[in-house]
């Protein structure tokens, strides 16, 4: 038995390996497969050591088609194995994009539960790692849109581990997008145990009275600083809340934290229309009761209209914590 | 490359067998069970254009004219495997176990026609094209994983080889040798575009070379062709020893769907030719004739299958209304909070009335 949890210093694509390695020692039925997976250890290293573990059978290097590993992944889901397949970039992912919206997420559906799809994509996504064109997108809403399939992002290595275990041990797929540039940006205590962190749980990062900042994945960072910034500098305490889940949203803790504070601001560097902050506003408006605690009109601080830029260019493209003060000294002297 | 992948053929239009090799196997209870299920699927999907053309059942996909290929090749599984089958494949899926009243059900658009009984693993029908191969890849490399000797049968037409998915599913498979059997049924048209648009290849078989599996031509309106070049595949991958790319050459007399108008792209009178020389049905009773396994019990069948479908017809107009919880409930496994809330703002649309 044991007597106390022990900790580990990991950093959050450490604990998305750790986590891979839990579940694959505890469910003989989970496999990995994705392109460099194996022997390479993933192009990120979130595989690595796995494939000496587990062996080839289990962390399955697969041709380089994102189609193939996600329509061969749903054919295995649906006979009993729970695949975790990695997409190198969530940029490449267009190319499987019919087999998660007409087959992935919808055979459950289609068969009144007979077949499921208990699968995760794994994938890296976001801007602000010098990466070059195509690797830097974060096109979320594409599937936060989309029926049967949740939509998953961590932000730090306690909630990545926890989450992508959830999101394995879940009966339907989900899409689970990691942070790139979150990836080595520090060590957080993770216990060295399995634990799950729920889906569709909201988690406040800082209490505040004053405003409400909804933000996730790579956003979170600069949602921290701008409030500290904005605390010590105007006075003004805002509510941190990393939603570490888009799909479904976790309508009960915007909802109590909007009616808390009446402001809010919305960060995330995907574009800004369609985007996922439109949902959180309307979930606002939806809700009664946080829609009439209001004191200002809603801003957002997003990634413009604009394909995302070759790397010269996006710091430009990308929120910053000035913009994110900016706003928030908006709601707050509205 | 025709001539590496000639027509394999074991009784031709005429009805005479031309492969001897398979005599001793043309029992008259084999070629009689055969016969009762092509004349079943033809009898069946010409009962569903008319329902279609009178309203009873939505736009409707004919297979007549491959009947053949659909049926020897679902006579050629087990039991246990796994048919990946497309749209226009109901006669294969009823061959291997669906029921009449649910293939009905489906073509009314209700979730309920999707399903196979307990016991069959028979997927629901693909819509996009070639996204199935992968489907069945994998459904084979997890049998293959489960150390089990299963296979499975993956279904899609000529047009189908275009798809990148068909591409990527035949090098899965063959990367790691997955038991599956790649069923292409080429009539010829995708819709209205003819092979010769589809590919400059000379077949479709020849694919199979470039992933290094095995590629057979056949006559897919031969049925005794088409069932034991699938029961070898299916042979072959059961033992482990890989994918195999089946082209089965057959023809749809009718239409793309009953939306669909093919006197627009080909002439019709094909048709007639056609009938009168490949015909799968015919060509099965002259064998028969030419070999003494006529008899009267197969004057019968007609009667029986007739009798067989309107039983199934009524069954389907006489099912109970569709379920509007189908609409929410299986979307997930836990509907979360966002179709909740819209199901209950249906429901009260409805007056609370989900019947």
């Amino acid at each position: 038995m044991k007597t106390a949890t022990s900790v580990k210093q990991l950093t959050l694509i450490q604990s998305i390996n750790d986590a891979l390695r839990i579940i694959l020692e505890e469910n003989e039925d989970v496999l990995i497969l994705g392109q460099d997976v194996g022997k390479n250890g993933g192009v990120f290293r979130a595989t690595e050591g796995l494939y000496e573990k587990f062996g080839e059978d289990r962390v399955i290097d697969t041709p380089l088609a994102e189609s193939g590993i996600i329509g061969t992944s749903i054919g295995m889901a649906v006979n009993g194995i729970r695949p975790i397949a990695e997409i190198q970039f969530f940029g490449f992912i267009y190319p499987g994009f019919n087999q998660i919206m007409t087959h992935a997420s919808r055979i459950r559906s289609r068969t009144l539960g007979r077949y499921t799809v208990p699968m995760v994509i794994r994938t890296p996504y976001g801007a602000g790692v010098r990466a070059p064109e195509i690797h830097s997108d974060s096109m979320e809403a594409l599937f936060t849109h989309m029926p049967g399939i949740k939509v998953v992002v961590p932000s730090n290595p306690y909630d990545a581990k926890g989450l992508l275990i959830s999101s394995v041990e879940d009966p339907d797929p989900v899409l689970f997008l990691e942070p790139m540039k979150l990836y080595r940006a520090g060590r957080k205590e993770v216990p060295e145990e399995k634990y799950t962190v729920p889906l569709g749980k909201g988690n406040v990062l800082k209490d505040g009275e004053d405003v409400s900042i909804f933000a996730w994945g790579a956003m979170i960072p600069l949602a921290l600083k701008a409030a500290d910034e904005i605390e010590s500098e105007k006075g003004i305490h805002c509510e941190v809340i990393d939603l570490r889940t888009l799909y479904p949203l976790d309508k009960t803790l915007i909802k109590a934290s909007v009616e808390k504070t009446g402001r809010v601001v919305i960060i995330h560097e995907a574009h800004q229309t369609g985007g996922v902050s439109g949902d959180i506003i309307s979930l606002i408006n939806d809700t009664e009761t946080a829609f009439l605690s209001l004191k200002a009109p809603i801003e957002r601080v997003t990634g413009y209209d604009v394909p995302v830029p070759m790397f010269s260019l996006e710091d430009d493209y990308l929120p910053h914590v000035q913009e994110i003060k900016q706003k928030i000294e908006r709601v707050f002297y509205y | 490359m025709d001539t590496s992948f000639p027509i394999k053929q074991i009784v031709d239009g005429k009805g005479n067998l031309i492969d001897e090799t398979y005599k001793d196997h043309l029992t008259k209870d084999f070629v009689h069970k055969v016969y009762k299920k092509m004349l079943f699927a033809r009898m069946f999907d010409r009962k569903c254009v008319n329902l279609q053309r009178q309203g009873r059942i939505g736009t409707y996909v004919p297979f007549e004219g491959q009947e053949a290929a659909q049926v020897g090749s679902a006579l050629a599984l087990a039991e246990d495997d796994w048919m990946f089958p497309t749209y226009r494949d109901h006669g294969a899926t009823l061959t291997f176990g669906a029921t009449m009243v649910n293939l009905l059900l489906y073509w009314q658009g209700r979730y309920e026609g999707v399903l196979p009984p307990k016991d069959k693993k028979i997927f629901p029908p693909a819509v996009p094209i070639a996204s199935q191969l992968l489907h069945a890849t994998g459904a084979a490399i997890a049998e293959k994983k489960k150390g089990t000797d299963r296979v499975a049968i993956v279904y899609f037409g000529d047009g189908a080889t275009s798809e990148g998915d068909f591409h990527e599913g035949l090098n899965f498979a063959s990367v790691f040798q997955a038991p599956v059997v790649f069923f292409n049924q080429n009539n010829g048209f995708a819709i209205s575009v003819p092979m010769s648009r589809q590919m400059h290849s000379k077949t479709i078989a020849q694919k199979a070379l470039a992933y290094d599996i095995e590629g057979v031509r056949i006559d897919g309106n031969d049925i005794f062709a088409v069932y034991f070049t699938t029961l070898n595949a299916i042979e072959k991958a059961r033992r482990g020893h890989g994918p195999t790319l089946i082209e089965a050459v057959t023809w749809r007399y009718g239409a793309h769907t009953t939306s669909d108008d093919p006197s627009k792209y080909r002439d019709q009178s094909e048709n007639d030719i056609r009938r009168e020389k490949f015909d799968p049905v015919a060509r099965i009773e002259r064998f028969m004739k030419n070999n003494g396994m006529w008899d009267e019990s197969m004057e019968e069948l007609e009667q029986t299958a007739s009798k067989e479908i309107e039983t199934a017809v009524k069954e389907m107009e006489s099912a109970p209304p569709v379920d509007r919880n189908h609409l929410f409930d299986h979307v997930f496994e836990r509907t979360p909070w966002p179709i909740s809330e819209q199901k209950e703002r249906f429901l009260q649309l409805q007056g609370g009335n989900n019947e």
